[in-house]
């Protein structure tokens, strides 16, 4: 795998390259090269199957890491590749034409993240979220407890204590 | 618990941007090979709201609800994680056929529908559709603290917090999640309401038709679905 991981440098120039055990493996390539790397993979470097693709939402650096994991079945090794994209009109190149499920994930992104696959089949269609209207909820400027509250008619009389301060009231009312 | 509510323009608002592809206006040729045009929305829906069923006289009324009682027959629609409480039912250790309790497979076949955890909103809106569809009179068992207040999803976007804006429960059972035996117990409840006449959620529903549909549309932004679902 080491070896494997210094060919990918010199191949796609991968940085922050961890190894996290002897079969897995993060590194990190640019956006324009990304879909060239993960093409190499499948086509010449037999990973051919694809685990996930997902998103991280780093709101303080303005950005979204994509991470697309994918495995090699010949000799189990997976290999992740993460993404940086700008949060600001989020788009990635879309890879639904090296894997037939790569769609279903990219339509998911783009309704949880917001994050456009220009080309992806089916990418505008509703996946789980039927009629949304506001700001994507996987973003974490998204305030679910304050859309919770507005929308969803809360109960009255719900309160939760601090399990610190309630424990020692119980066991030490006298303090 | 009324509220102004123009119905007219709520469906208006979403007829175009969400209407599904099996409710668009088409012309189709009739028997006779005429071609008409059919709109869906209006003419394969009854129009009429629901009406309230009133109690027949005395001993009558009192046999009807024995018979309602004793046969309690539940949808098949699992909405959450409770709903993998309900096999367990089924089988012989609970088995509740005893108490003459079973599942069918239509709404139109079935008078109890549980809703068996939390209810997303893409959930929401097919349970208020096969609970439309059902017959009355009709009893909704809500299952799991989810359906109370929300539960562990109280404070998530796509998780509705209370049941019974929405539908009207009769029977709630708490737990997260309630065992096969809560929800036996669940169902004598409902057979002891029933019994006493207190069944009456279905005729609630339809004399706050108005008050529910609203809350239902506040919920569903893309409702694209006829107002009466019957």
């Amino acid at each position: 795998m080491k070896d494997f991981l210094k060919d990918i440098e010199s191949r796609f120039q991968t940085t922050d390259t961890i190894q996290q055990k002897e079969c897995l493996a993060f590194t990190t390539v640019d956006k324009s090269r990304a879909i060239a790397m993960v093409t190499w993979l499948k086509e010449n470097a037999g990973y051919s199957s694809l685990i996930l693709l997902t998103a991280v939402d780093w709101i303080e650096d303005g950005v979204f890491q994509l991470t697309y994991l994918l495995n090699n079945p010949e000799n189990g090794n997976e290999i992740g590749i993460r993404v940086g994209i700008d949060r600001e009109g989020a788009t990635m190149e879309s890879a639904h034409h090296l894997w037939e499920n790569m769609m279903t994930y990219q339509r998911e992104l783009k309704e949880m993240f917001g994050i456009d696959f220009p080309g992806s089949p089916r990418v505008d269609e509703s996946f789980i979220l039927e009629g949304w209207d506001d700001i994507p909820p996987y973003r974490r400027d998204f305030d679910t407890k304050k859309y919770s509250e507005e929308t969803f008619f809360p109960r009255p009389g719900r309160k939760t204590n601090d399990p610190t301060q309630y424990m020692k009231s119980k066991l030490y009312p006298k303090d | 618990m009324e509220k102004d509510f123009d119905k007219k323009a709520l469906t208006d608002m979403y007829k175009d941007k969400f209407l599904a592809p099996e409710n668009e206006k088409r012309q189709v040729a009739a028997p006779d090979g005429s071609i008409i045009e059919i709109d869906p929305l209006d003419d394969y829906f009854c129009q009429e709201r629901p009406k309230e069923l009133k109690p027949r006289k005395g001993a009558v009324e009192k046999f009807l609800n024995w018979a309602r009682a004793e046969s309690l027959w539940v949808l098949g629609f699992g909405t959450g994680c409770g709903s993998i409480e309900i096999p367990p039912l089924v089988t012989p250790r609970f088995d509740m056929y005893r108490y003459g309790v079973q599942m069918r497979p239509t709404p139109r076949q079935s008078n109890v529908f549980i809703i068996s955890g939390y209810l997303s909103v893409k959930t929401l809106k097919r349970a208020i559709r096969s609970y439309e569809q059902m017959p009355s009179p009709k009893y909704i068992i809500a299952l799991g603290s989810c359906t109370i207040n929300g539960g562990m999803y109280w404070d998530s976007y796509n998780t509705i917090n209370r049941l019974d804006h929405f539908m009207p429960v009769d029977v709630y059972i708490a737990g997260c999640m309630p065992r096969p035996e809560a929800l036996l117990a669940g169902f004598g409840k409902l057979k002891e309401l029933i019994k006493e006449g207190k069944g009456e959620k279905a005729n609630e529903y339809a004399r706050n038709f108005d008050w529910y549909k609203a809350n239902q549309k506040k919920i569903i932004k893309d409702w694209n679905m006829p107002d009466f679902n019957w």
